[in-house]
């Protein structure tokens, strides 16, 4: 089974209705214990840095920090990337949970910010999460903050700079834009995750 | 580069879509479900499911509909009409909306923005605003119940303050333009974009394919959204794109 983690902060359905679309077993959790025997855990994520606090007061980050050492694959999207990092200039007091080094931050003033809407990627050939994907391929972002390009970025974006869009690392993986809204690209993605 | 988006509206009154498009090769050209995944399929970036019934009773089947639609649409999806209650917007986020759009109830009441926002995130509230050019003032005014009543707001500074609580996007329709097919109203267009930062979308008065490009060029929206795009001449949403992509405005295509 695959575990969504439901930690309070927006919307799942729409991740879980790609999933049932793909056939896979899955259900959105908020119990640890669910989280604890999950065989892969998706994060997702919208809205504010701050809410991801509720993570460690709910167990679901202890659960979600075992199965990575585990080696259960994870696949954090959007505020649930950014969350695998140390931490985020949106809420400086909110730590990440550090399995990634950097810190998320703001777009520069030059650019509108919410960054929304459909941009192309430039993605790493090795990466397993984009098997099968082209390098230029459109995803859609929705999001006011970014996170730094590191050696674990398979796949770069271009607002204001580059950012990171995708980080792969052993069993780790996260995606900044939206798997789950951006067709049939999403779905290989998602496809790619699950098949892992 | 981040694309310009072409958004595909569904006016929808009794669950049944009731104008502005002709598909081939559907079983039922009114059809939400269908017509949202022909145009998903076809290279729209998003879909806009408006809900225009005017009986309560033709609402009800609203929920089934979204439902359907969703169940096979994979880009963002967004619901609008008749949204009034936190509780109106959870239910139709239940059913599979990414986005939903509030015009009257946001205005009558400003605090819904932030309610939704809070709970659902500012990426998925649209506050859709209908704008009309004030003859005396060379203003425009934001109106309400589908254009049928004034509500003596001017409509860029609305547009601010529903920014500044929550809005993710602004949906901005000219009702002078609306339904004419001679262009955007890109006047109007700019000075709303140009006094926010979250992005604009353009809807009213689309005809042609120099319509897109100049609202984008001129207008500087961040996206354009039609009702009847597959009146405009165009076979195909495809060759919209690819022409807009021959002038140099970065649109997401091939999809």
């Amino acid at each position: 089974m695959i575990a969504i983690v439901d930690y309070g902060a927006g919307n799942l359905v729409s991740v879980k209705k790609a999933l049932d679309w793909l056939g896979e077993d899955c259900a959105i959790t908020s119990d640890p214990a669910q989280v604890a025997r999950a065989k892969k855990i998706v994060l997702p994520g919208v809205g504010h840095f701050a809410s991801t606090a509720a993570l460690g007061r709910s167990g679901l980050q202890e659960a979600i920090a075992d199965g990575i050492g585990r080696g259960v694959p994870f696949l954090g999207i959007c505020v649930g990337m950014q969350w695998m990092f140390e931490g985020s200039q949106e809420s400086p007091e909110t730590p990440g949970l550090g399995a990634l080094s950097g810190d998320c931050e703001r777009f520069p003033a030059k650019v509108k910010s919410p960054h929304v809407g459909w941009n192309q990627l430039d993605v790493s050939p090795s990466s397993r999460l984009f098997r099968g994907v082209a390098s230029s391929s459109f995803v859609y972002f929705t999001h006011s903050f970014r996170a730094p390009v590191t050696e674990t970025t398979v796949a770069c974006c271009e607002y204001g700079g580059c950012f990171s869009a995708a980080v792969e690392r052993d069993q780790l993986f996260g995606v900044q834009f939206h798997p789950e809204k951006s067709g049939e690209t999403g779905l290989k993605i998602l496809g790619n995750f699950c098949a892992l | 580069m981040l694309t310009k988006r072409i958004i595909a509206c569904l006016d929808v009154d009794g669950g049944r879509v009731v104008k502005g498009v002709r598909f081939e090769n559907l079983r039922d050209a009114g059809d939400p479900a269908e017509l949202a995944k022909a145009h998903s399929a076809s290279g729209a970036d998003e879909i806009v499911l408006l809900d225009i019934s005017a009986a309560h009773e033709r609402r009800a089947t609203l929920l089934d509909t979204v439902r359907r639609a969703a169940r096979q649409l994979f880009i963002p999806f967004t619901v609008g009409g008749g949204i009034r209650t936190l509780g109106d917007a959870a239910a139709v986020f239940s059913a599979g909306a990414d986005k939903i759009s509030i015009n009257s109830a946001a205005l009558a009441d400003p605090t819904l923005i932030k309610r939704i926002a809070e709970r659902f995130g500012s990426q998925a509230v649209v506050v859709a605003i209908d704008a009309k050019r004030s003859a005396e003032t060379s203003r425009w005014e934001a109106f309400t119940h589908g254009g049928r009543a004034g509500t003596g707001r001017d409509a860029v500074m609305w547009a601010c303050e529903a920014e500044s609580r929550g809005a993710g996007e602004i949906l901005l329709t000219s009702m002078d333009r609306d339904g004419t097919g001679i262009g955007f109203d890109c006047e109007l267009t700019r000075a709303i974009a140009d006094s926010v930062r979250i992005p604009v979308i353009a809807s009213g008065g689309a005809g042609g394919a120099q319509h897109f490009v100049e609202v984008f060029r001129e207008g500087h929206a961040d996206a354009a959204l039609a009702a009847s795009i597959f009146h405009y001449g165009f076979s195909r949403l495809a060759d919209l794109k690819q022409q807009l992509g021959s002038q140099g405005i970065p649109v997401r295509w091939p999809c």
